[in-house]
């Protein structure tokens, strides 16, 4: 569905990504992990556009995705949960969940839509006319998922989703992912926290200064010493 | 059909309020009458101007301080147009009633005057509106002075003299005509879901592009419509003054708006007026301290950045919360 063929991208003269390769399969539900500064985050802004590979191709379901505008490419079918949850501030839940169906005209349709974000995260429904930025980091998570899903989206690409949540947070927001993907969407996971990403994903693959430097089925990854010892702490 | 009985029932009113400051203010009883109105037409050209001017600064984000450019360009245009075509014009108008003529002429130079400054604010906004960051605020700065020093040296709209002799067309009625349907579009845009997208602009411009939000476009698009009701403004002061002198569109007329949005509240369109009003009737209530106005201001300025930076109004709105979302009541309660 995705597939980053050779892909470096720079910041002015530090390179981030050197020949990233990857696919996300239709489906499932691939991770990307790494260090701090590995470039996951960098991976994650080149395929949304946000950052432009100098080169190597990025595909989206046959489409080469480099400059594409950013709009146009979340037209196509591709969700973003930015890092550090990015939601609206000064906006309601409801109007951020609304702004994340900026594409769906169809009134009724998005209606449809929020009431199921409010069925995924039942507490964004208690909180709908609250200012977004009075949430909790946990809430505003599910209104950063749930805006993003807002948009129906083929491709979910979420950007370190458990970054500085409580643990039982974590658990309620990784259901809520794994939900979302058994109702139809691709999800492209980038997480720092290793252990929990390969339990949850099928594919995985381990970024380091910008490189892959290994990838296979999560379940394989999990139990290979090297990335033991990297990163699960073992 | 609503909104016809709106836009009839603004101007009959509008129609009563300018009979009765005819007849009270300017041929009646009240002393300094005439003062007084001129007031109420400058409070009525400054809410145009600051309720603008918000709509790029406080609702999209972006932070513009050369209104008052705009303002100059369509004030000179619309009045080089009334001063060297007017009387073509009037000939061509012929067939309408009298009382009709100026009426006709005066809509005649708010559209020259939009469309100049709608220009204007296309050839500003694009090159510097592409870019993420605080390129607008230089821009306009240096846009500003250009087309000050600009006029100043163009002798057919009377340069360092100030150009004399422009018809008087604009009244009380044009003025808080035109600041309605400024109040109008920005409320209207700013609860639609196309302007929905100038808040999520201001609140984070990479999430907003995530969800499909044009970012430049819609930028683009805000500061053209504010640009256009700023030059419309020009053309109802010009045409009211008759006068214009270049003193009358410095940096600091740009930084005065910008003190009436801050005042009131970034954002806020109730603010803006309230904010206009205030700016407006204050330094007329101390004109023994004018020398020292700008050092007023920028005091003020600092104050309420200390103690109120949400502004006087804040985000609230007197008019209803926007409680949950319009798509949400809209549907719930059938509204």
């Amino acid at each position: 569905m995705l597939s980053l063929k050779g892909v470096s991208t720079r910041y002015g003269a530090i390179q981030a990504l050197s020949d990233v390769s990857l696919e996300v399969a239709q489906g499932g539900i691939a991770t990307l992990i790494g260090a701090n500064g590995a470039g996951k985050s960098t991976t994650l802004r080149s395929i949304m556009g946000l950052a432009h590979p100098h080169s190597g191709d990025v595909l989206f379901e046959g489409k080469r995705l480099n400059r594409v505008p950013t709009h146009r490419i979340a037209a196509l079918g591709i969700s973003l949960v930015p890092e550090g949850r990015a939601v609206f501030a000064n906006l309601t839940v409801a109007e951020n969940l609304e702004l994340g169906g900026y594409l769906q005209k169809d009134r009724n349709k998005l209606k449809r839509d929020m009431d199921h974000v409010y069925e995924v995260f039942p507490r964004l429904k208690e909180r709908l006319a609250q200012m977004a930025g009075t949430l909790s980091g946990g809430e505003q998570q599910m209104l950063a998922i749930g805006r993003a899903i807002m948009a129906r989206p083929r491709l979910l690409l979420l950007d370190e989703p458990s970054l500085g949540l409580a643990p039982l947070m974590v658990h309620v927001i990784f259901d809520a992912i794994a939900r979302i993907n058994a109702e139809g969407t691709t999800i492209l996971l980038v997480e720092q926290n290793a252990n929990l990403a390969l339990h949850r994903s099928q594919h995985a693959y381990v970024l380091e200064t910008g490189r892959i430097i290994m990838h296979g089925p999560s379940s394989v990854l999990a139990q290979d010493p090297r990335v033991k010892e990297a990163y699960l702490g073992e | 059909m609503k909104r016809l009985a709106w836009i009839l029932g603004s101007v009959a009113i509008l129609g009563l309020l300018q009979w009765a400051a005819t007849a009270f203010l300017l041929d009646g009883p009240v002393r300094q009458g005439p003062y007084y109105y001129q007031i109420i037409i400058l409070a009525g050209v400054n809410i145009i101007l600051a309720v603008s001017l918000n709509l790029t600064n406080g609702i999209t984000g972006q932070f513009s301080i050369g209104h008052a450019g705009f303002f100059a360009v369509g004030a000179y245009v619309s009045a080089s147009l009334t001063y060297y075509g007017g009387p073509a014009l009037r000939h061509a108008l012929a067939f309408l009633p009298a009382f009709a003529q100026n009426g006709a002429l005066l809509v005649i130079a708010l559209l020259a005057s939009a469309l100049a400054t709608a220009l204007a604010g296309l050839l500003v906004g694009i090159p510097s509106l592409r870019l993420r960051g605080d390129y607008l605020a230089i821009v306009t700065l240096g846009f500003g002075e250009i087309i000050r020093v600009l006029i100043l040296n163009i002798d057919a709209v009377g340069g360092a003299r100030g150009f004399v002799g422009i018809p008087k067309l604009s009244n009380f009625f044009w003025v808080y005509l035109l600041a309605t349907m400024t109040v109008a579009t920005v409320w209207n845009l700013s609860r639609s879901s196309y302007g929905r997208a100038f808040l999520a602009i201001r609140e984070n411009e990479i999430a907003a592009q995530a969800m499909g939000v044009d970012v430049t476009r819609h930028k683009v698009t805000a500061f053209v419509i504010s640009s256009m009701f700023a030059g419309m403004a020009g053309c109802l002061f010009g045409h009211y003054t008759m006068y214009l002198h270049t003193n009358s569109f410095t940096f600091v007329k740009s930084f005065e708006i910008i003190i009436m949005i801050a005042i009131g509240g970034l954002g806020s369109i109730e603010g803006a007026i309230l904010g206009a009003v205030v700016l407006t009737v204050l330094p007329e209530l101390f004109r023994g301290f004018e020398g020292y106005r700008i050092v007023i201001y920028s005091l003020a300025l600092i104050l309420i950045m200390i103690y109120r930076p949400q502004g006087l109004l804040g985000r609230a709105s007197l008019l209803g919360r926007r409680g949950g979302g319009a798509v949400t009541s809209a549907v719930k309660g059938g509204r």
